[in-house]
């Protein structure tokens, strides 16, 4: 092409571009500030007192250097990326069902993970043969397996992928059945429900550094195939048609991205429990404070919402010190009191 | 004019379709159907609603597939042109593009994702080609602008650059002109002239307004029965396959030369006249 092109490059760096860059460039300093923060805040507050938890950080000895490093550093670190899983996996999903209430756990996950903990605690109490079985597997390997179950149960209900309308039925029909299935067997075995509960309500106590690195490992490998068809999100907000026209392939981008999405959540749910919200409010707060395309779309709402976990795992250590509030109860109230004040604001500016 | 472009045609049409067939479940819309798209001519697609415009684009445009029948594009069988192959010759534009958060020129790069796929970077062939786009349709200053925060006239000019972009010698448009005031829409009636005269291309849109599309080279029209004719539009004149299709008469006269639509409204009253009607009622 003989003809210059300066306009397009020169529309990029005109003053409403730049703009956009440094607003982005902050936005983004002021996220990883937070993070950072937030991951020395939860180094000193704990069970100890803060005094003591400092006096720690300046004259290490050898047990605190297993609370601080052993303890209290994998258990920010986890938050932080299941946070950030579960952030990615909102934003993928509110993407591909062009749904901005869409969030994480709409393939059924959560009840699926649930039951899968559920039957792994009564098999370990029925028989001892079913004990051994259910300690190899873990909360988090059964948690794992029930989401994974679940997803696929929800798919094959509605028949592969390509009708999303039908998806997001599935999913609330797979959701309310495996809750029902999961209150029938607690109220045949009661004394579980105390184990469950945990589980049910979210925790990011139990987060060593094996399940940092498998977290890590996941989160890459769902980052990087959202980040090379964040494009196809951009083109399916101009609909679907419009998007194959453009020569996309729909259910290689749905399959992907679901997979993305289902590996993602399965993941962050064995291993901090059922943390609601995150995936909801991440997005939305990105889009609120931000005006992007999905690929910055993807990063931020992976980065606001692993600060997002990281601060309520600070919040639930910090409120009734030294005792411990579940991290999904915070969640849900913080997500909670968000989501009315974005409803708020949306209807007063019409 | 029309009728030197006419001796002008290309051998072979840049998209055709031979006995087609579609419908929604068990209700048939258009039923054996052949029709022939030649590039540098302009077709419009008029008919009253529900005789199956929309339908008749989404399928030419490979979004529907036919209950039966062969589409071919440059000669080939649509289904059998690889995907991005096929994005690459033929573009199309929907009835009502979604509104996105995106800026105007990323919704125009866009247009650009046949050219490069997943992996492709942003080249100076496509930075041109987008150029000329937003130039065509006056967009380019709408650059960095989120769409959601634009007029619809100017989202429309977007999309058009989008469309644009892709440089395929196939348009299909669905009612481009939709939801535009009227400026807005002789405006988009001359890009798609220019686009079929300038530069080449086969051009196909469904046109609400009957004086724009009586602008265009050719005319299909359709009816509640299907296919009332294709042809140039002094043909469709002189068969009147408009009041065939709209089961109305409908009133063409020519101005200079320019065919237009007159609705056949009674003249308004003088200003004295208009209170007696309110006056009797009170």
């Amino acid at each position: 092409m003989s003809t210059p092109q300066p306009a397009v490059a020169q529309l990029d760096s005109a003053h409403n571009g730049a703009d956009r860059l440094t607003r982005l460039g902050t936005w983004l300093a002021c996220c990883l500030t937070i993070t950072l923060l937030l991951t020395c805040g939860s180094l000193i507050v704990g069970t100890s007192s803060i005094e003591t938890s400092l006096g720690w950080l300046l004259s290490p000895d050898a047990q605190s250097a297993v609370v601080l490093w052993e303890i209290r550093l994998p258990r920010t670190v986890g938050a932080w990326f299941a946070g950030a899983l579960l952030g990615l996996s909102g934003a993928i999903a509110q993407g591909v069902f062009r749904n901005p209430l869409a969030e994480p756990y709409l393939l059924g996950t959560a009840s699926g993970a649930a039951l899968g903990v559920t039957l792994s605690l009564l098999a370990a109490s029925a028989s001892v043969g079913a004990l051994a079985w259910a300690e190899k597997l873990g909360v988090t390997g059964a948690a794992c397996l029930g989401a994974c179950a679940a997803i696929a149960l929800t798919v094959g209900l509605s028949r592969g992928v390509l009708q999303t309308a039908s998806l997001l039925l599935s999913g609330i029909v797979v959701a309310f059945l495996l809750s029902a299935v999961t209150s029938l067997l607690l109220l045949t075995k009661p004394d579980i429900w105390r184990e469950m509960q945990t589980f049910l309500l979210g925790s990011t106590a139990f987060v060593s550094w094996s399940s940092v690195t498998l977290l890590a490992i996941v989160f890459c490998v769902c980052a990087v195939p959202a980040l090379l068809l964040a494009r196809g999100l951009d083109a399916l907000t101009l609909g679907e048609d419009t998007a194959q026209s453009l020569g996309l392939s729909l259910p290689m981008l749905r399959l992907t991205l679901l997979g993305v999405v289902s590996l993602g959540t399965a993941t962050a749910v064995g291993q901090v429990g059922i943390v609601g919200f995150v995936g909801l409010v991440a997005p939305h707060l990105v889009r609120e404070t931000l005006s992007v395309n999905h690929r910055q779309l993807l990063i931020g709402a992976a980065l606001c919402g692993g600060a997002l976990l990281q601060a309520a795992d600070l919040l639930c250590r910090w409120i009734i010190r030294p005792a411990e509030l579940p991290v999904g109860a915070v969640t849900a109230c913080v997500g909670g009191v968000y989501l009315t004040v974005l409803l708020w604001r949306r209807s007063r500016d019409g | 004019m029309a009728d030197a472009h006419t001796s002008s045609q290309p051998a072979s049409p840049a998209l055709a379709c031979e006995n087609l067939s579609m419908g929604y479940g068990p209700r048939t819309v258009l039923e054996g159907i052949s029709l022939e798209f030649y590039a540098g001519l302009w077709t419009a697609v008029v008919g009253p609603n529900g005789s199956g415009k929309s339908t008749l684009l989404h399928t030419l445009a490979g979004l529907r597939e036919p209950r039966s029948g062969v589409i071919l594009l440059q000669g080939r069988r649509l289904a059998a042109w690889p995907r991005r192959e096929r994005a690459r010759r033929l573009a199309w534009l929907a009835q009502m593009p979604g509104v996105t958060d995106l800026t105007a020129s990323e919704v125009v790069a866009l247009g650009r994702f046949a050219h490069g796929g997943w992996l492709a970077h942003r080249q100076a062939v496509d930075d041109a080609a987008m150029h000329r786009a937003m130039v065509a349709t006056g967009s380019l200053s709408c650059g960095q602008r989120r769409l959601s925060t634009l007029s619809g006239g100017e989202r429309q000019r977007v999309h058009l650059a989008r469309v644009l972009a892709v440089e395929a010698p196939v348009l299909l448009l669905d009612e481009p002109t939709s939801h535009l005031d009227p400026p807005h829409q002789e405006d988009v009636a001359r890009l798609l002239r220019e686009q079929a005269y300038g530069c080449g291309v086969c051009v196909v849109s469904a046109i609400h307004d009957l004086s724009l599309a009586l602008a265009a080279d050719r005319l299909i029209v359709l009816g509640q029965q299907g296919v009332i004719g294709y042809g140039t539009v002094r043909e469709a004149l002189a068969a009147d396959w408009l009041s065939a299709a709209f089961r109305t008469p409908v009133n063409i006269v020519e101005h200079r030369g320019v065919h237009l639509w007159r609705p056949a409204v009674p003249p308004a009253r003088r200003s004295g006249e208009v209170s007696t009607r309110l006056d009797e009622r009170l």
